[in-house]
């Protein structure tokens, strides 16, 4: 499409026809306070390649998280990314965030959708699973509202265990809805133990997410028999996928519904985004289900093919009565995520995932076994721990940075009571030297 | 298209059949026509309180999702749960296989502001 800017004399025509004498009569409601009187103070043009080099000395000032080195996760997971992934992204068929509504002329986009959604169910052991979220925690919020839906009740039980951020996102989507958040504190325990005891018979849903936000592993199954209890569904998060090429996916427990990041697959950490979100349901409650669904059918000669199903619920169709108002998703993460879960194979995950969860337990061990720094509480984890260190976080990061290492996250403003913890993420980019690293580090600070 | 003259009938596209103060009710043979093929119903649960007029499930086709309405106040007392695995009733049979749920009704007068066969059917052809 061709773009001409108006030019003077199109101006003064168009002015002309609607009986004004110029532009900024058509502004006289602003009141002068609020107008700028003076141009912005943007530099001058630049020829192209002193722009260049502004830009590179600009980026030299950043310190990216080098990933053998950082030891930050939080919701975030540095892993290794094949550079087949990228590379097959690069096919302008996939190159989209949309999903094709066309199936005459989207196939091939259609069925990776659907190995997306496959994968998904695969992982989690659910058995529908949708072509994408926005992210994580949008999934989450969007698997809240579904579930008060459903069950026709205003309480949602969650634990302060979830993600913090993902909290925020839950609560800023549910505001306005009616739908009221109990956040119960576990955070002395570690686990979601004691969110149990607030779950009654006016509850529609009860959040967990596993691991949790300390990295530890939640019991699904008494969070299960809590919620069969009331008749109210189980809405499992899940940040960290990779955890389930080993643990039971929440499917396993009975989950309801479950709403996950798929970063890990495919993704990269880039200023933290984009994400991906994953969602899954029990199969009766499909057609409650925010977003897309690629369904597999046949042609008219019996030939495999691909198709949106189920779209009746959608906005485009059922209006203000919708199940959610997402409708563009992350196909393109999603087209990632799968090729990546893909060319890791079973094995491959299980693998991956194994590697993940002896570097963390390395350096858990290794950390554990300095003076003065100890485990904040003492149940299973995957790729994550949180530690309660001698000296203030904020003295450790410091420190670690002039070592060229990110250290872990200070756990501080999410939860006021861990003022001296830090939680340390270690993947399979962590070597053993890496690790032994930041050990000697932290060991300056031993008691 | 058929009214049967023994139901009375909603601006909504419902049929109510009135025996013995329970209401039978399911959408008109005009009604499964506009929608075209149904894929789905989903019907309330055996006890459910309906209010007049309240939204007591939904119909969805292959084009569209339309919300069923409950033209006399009560309390459902049975649903065809056949419709679960053959919705195609609604379309083949409207007016006996396709019925979606029996309410005992609060108040069997409301069915006075209902439409007979005759003027249901003239409803449909000024609304055309």
């Amino acid at each position: 499409m061709r773009f001409i800017p108006l030019s003077e004399s199109d101006r003064a025509h168009m002015l002309q026809t609607i009986g004004v004498a110029s532009v900024s009569e058509l502004f006289a409601d602003v009141p002068d306070s609020a107008l700028r009187s003076e141009l912005l103070k943007i530099p001058e043009a630049m020829p192209e390649f002193d722009l260049a080099e502004y830009f590179e000395n600009l980026a030299e000032t950043n310190n990216p998280a080098r990933p053998r080195n950082s030891f930050l996760g939080a919701g975030a997971y540095y892993h290794h990314v094949p550079a087949a992934v990228d590379q097959l992204l690069l096919r302008t068929e996939f190159f989209t965030c949309y999903t094709p509504y066309q199936p005459e002329v989207s196939q091939g986009t259609l069925m990776a959708s659907y190995e997306f959604q496959t994968y998904t169910a695969g992982l989690f052991q659910m058995e529908v699973a949708n072509a994408s979220m926005y992210d994580g925690a949008s999934a989450l919020a969007e698997g809240v509202i579904m579930a008060s839906r459903i069950r026709k009740r205003p309480k949602i039980v969650m634990s302060n265990l979830v993600n913090p951020a993902w909290r925020r996102v839950v609560e800023t989507y549910t505001r306005y809805t009616g739908i009221e958040i109990v956040t119960v504190d576990d955070v002395a325990t570690g686990a979601s133990v004691s969110l149990v005891e607030a779950v009654d018979k006016s509850t529609a849903a009860v959040v967990v997410q596993s691991p949790n936000f300390l990295g530890v592993i939640e019991d699904l199954g008494s969070i299960r028999s809590a919620c069969d209890a009331v008749d109210a569904l189980m809405v499992v998060a899940v940040a960290e996928p990779v955890s389930l090429g080993i643990l039971g996916g929440p499917g396993m427990f009975g989950a309801d519904i479950v709403a996950g990041e798929g970063r890990s697959f495919g993704g990269s950490l880039s200023f933290g985004g984009p994400g991906l979100g994953m969602f899954a349901v029990k199969e009766k409650l499909a057609r409650q289900m925010p977003g897309r669904l690629v369904g597999k059918t046949r042609d008219s000669r019996g030939r495999d093919g691909y198709v949106l199903t189920m779209a009746t619920r959608e906005q485009h169709i059922r209006r203000e009565r919708a199940t959610s108002n997402i409708c563009s998703n992350q196909a393109l993460c999603a087209t990632a995520a799968a090729i990546h879960i893909s060319l890791l194979g079973k094995r491959g995950l299980k693998e991956l995932a194994e590697a993940n969860l002896s570097a963390c337990h390395y350096l858990a061990d290794r950390i554990g076994s300095l003076e003065g720094f100890e485990r904040a509480c003492q149940r299973p984890f995957f790729n994550e721990v949180a530690i309660r260190l001698p000296v203030s976080p904020k003295v450790v990061n410091k420190r670690l940075a002039r070592a060229g290492v990110t250290g872990g996250l200070d756990l501080s403003p999410c939860y006021p009571e861990l003022n001296s913890t830090m939680l340390f993420c270690a993947t399979e980019a962590h070597s053993k030297k890496s690790i032994d690293n930041l050990v000697e580090v932290l060991s300056e600070f031993e008691k | 298209m058929e009214f049967p003259d023994n139901l009375v009938y909603s601006k909504e596209h419902e049929w109510v059949l009135a025996e013995e103060g329970v209401a039978t009710i399911g959408i008109t043979d005009f009604a499964q026509g506009e929608l075209g093929d149904i894929v789905f119903v989903e019907l309330p649960e055996v006890g459910a309180d309906l209010g007049r007029n309240a939204t007591f499930g939904v119909a969805e086709s292959v084009k569209t999702v339309s919300d069923l309405y409950c033209p006399v106040e009560g309390e459902v007392v049975e649903i065809n749960s056949s419709l679960e695995d053959s919705p195609e009733q609604v379309n083949s049979n409207p007016y006996d296989k396709g019925w979606m749920i029996k309410v005992k009704m609060a108040d069997p007068s409301q069915l006075d502001d209902m439409m007979s066969a005759e003027d249901y059917a003239k409803y449909i052809k000024e609304s055309k």
